[in-house]
């Protein structure tokens, strides 16, 4: 009797050795960020059979077909005009030391969004378009610009508006760091936090199309192609960084500090698996 | 500086179609800045739009328009390659003129 309540004790050891020493099934796959763009943009396809895919960009407007006509229409006197203008004066005005943004981007900075943010192999971490460009101003010996709006966004603004139509193009190059900041931030997407207790996902890969209060949620895929943003909400142009922050203040969460690695990488999984749409911003939301 | 105005009158041959986006902090006077200072009123009081010396719209706005206004109106008549001036005065003096073609 004894033996045979050994015996199985000790089979059932066995058995837990081999499910440990077995490849975790669940949670811990290899990332495949090829099979996570197909599925994201499947998942949206599926749940929208009427959408074109290029029309996700266009956020809330492709979702419902009353805001689709009042977007048209707003379209032909954009509320971003503005902001565009000062976007280009701005970029093609001189440095103190006689240099330009244009020479710190490759094709003089025209027609380059699409390619940001991307992975720095030197610094080890992911670089966004807004983060390059205070670089470029610090390398200069300008001060960097608010990360939120005013002209961070007229900047952006006018360099999104010269790749109009150019499909997104983010590389994860073949280093264990990139694929950890894509992997770090499509955890961050999907964790949910704030006193509501909401993820990324909770609203834009789960509810885009429903109403969020007199809102109508964008879906995730092709969101950032259409940054920065005029948001009638917030009488003004915001930033990628503009909208992460409040997204995590709207959930009751506290936001992190705009261009956190944190905030880096989302950018970078989200853009990732919106490769292949077309960049529409600068756009204009409710 | 870039004008504060953007205009577009398209003429449909009967009646013209005016749309115009202007460029105004439109404050209320209401609201604080960060330091918690009242930011003072700073709204447009007068737009017009004249066409062959007469004004076709004339509005008095006040501080409950909102931030960079847009205005939409026809009015009847109105030639293509004919002008439309615009013009605002907001309670601080200033202003701003523009003169469109009808197109």
């Amino acid at each position: 009797m004894r033996a045979a309540i050994h015996s199985t004790s000790g089979a059932l050891a066995l058995a837990v050795l081999l499910l440990t020493a077995m490849p975790p099934v669940i949670g811990a796959e290899t990332p495949n960020p090829v099979a996570d763009a197909q599925a994201f943009r499947k998942f949206f396809t599926d749940k929208f059979p009427k959408v074109k895919l290029e029309d996700f960009v266009n956020g809330p407007y492709s979702m419902n077909e009353d805001m689709h006509r009042q977007w048209q229409e707003k379209e032909q006197f954009p509320p971003y005009d503005f902001s565009l203008e000062a976007g280009k004066e701005m970029f093609a005005k001189r440095f103190k030391n006689g240099k330009s943004y244009a020479d710190c981007f490759p094709n003089q900075g025209i027609g380059i969004r699409q390619n940001y943010p991307q992975f720095d192999e030197k610094e080890g971490k992911v670089v966004t378009l807004e983060l390059a460009l205070n670089r470029c101003r610090e390398a200069n010996g300008e001060a960097p610009f608010s990360y939120v709006k005013d002209e961070m966004a007229a900047l952006t603004a006018y360099m999104a508006f010269t790749s109009r139509g150019k499909p997104f193009d983010i590389k994860i190059p073949n280093d264990a760091r990139a694929l950890e900041a894509y992997e770090n931030g499509k955890r961050y997407f999907y964790t949910r936090r704030g006193q509501l207790n909401f993820s990324c996902a909770s609203c834009h890969v789960q509810n885009p199309g429903e109403r969020i209060r007199a809102e109508v949620l964008a879906p995730a895929i092709g969101i950032l192609n259409a940054m920065p943003i005029y948001r009638s909400e917030w009488g003004g142009m915001g930033t990628i960084s503009r909208r992460f922050t409040t997204c995590n203040s709207q959930i009751r969460g506290v936001p992190l500090d705009p261009q956190s690695d944190e905030y880096r990488d989302v950018e970078y999984f989200l853009s990732y698996v919106s490769n292949g749409l077309p960049i529409s911003g600068p756009g204009a939301r409710p | 500086m870039a004008s504060t105005i953007r205009v577009r009158a398209t003429s449909t041959g009967e009646t013209t179609e005016v749309q115009a986006l202007i460029q105004h902090p439109m404050d209320t006077g209401l609201v604080k800045d960060p330091k918690g200072e009242l930011i003072p009123a700073h709204f447009i009081q007068q737009l017009t739009f004249e066409y062959d010396g007469k004004n076709v719209f004339a509005a008095d706005w006040g501080p409950a328009v909102s931030k960079d206004p847009y205005v939409k109106f026809s009015f009847k008549g109105g030639k293509k390659g004919d002008d439309l001036k615009v013009a605002w005065i907001d309670n601080k003096g200033a202003s701003d003129t523009t003169t469109a073609k009808i197109q």
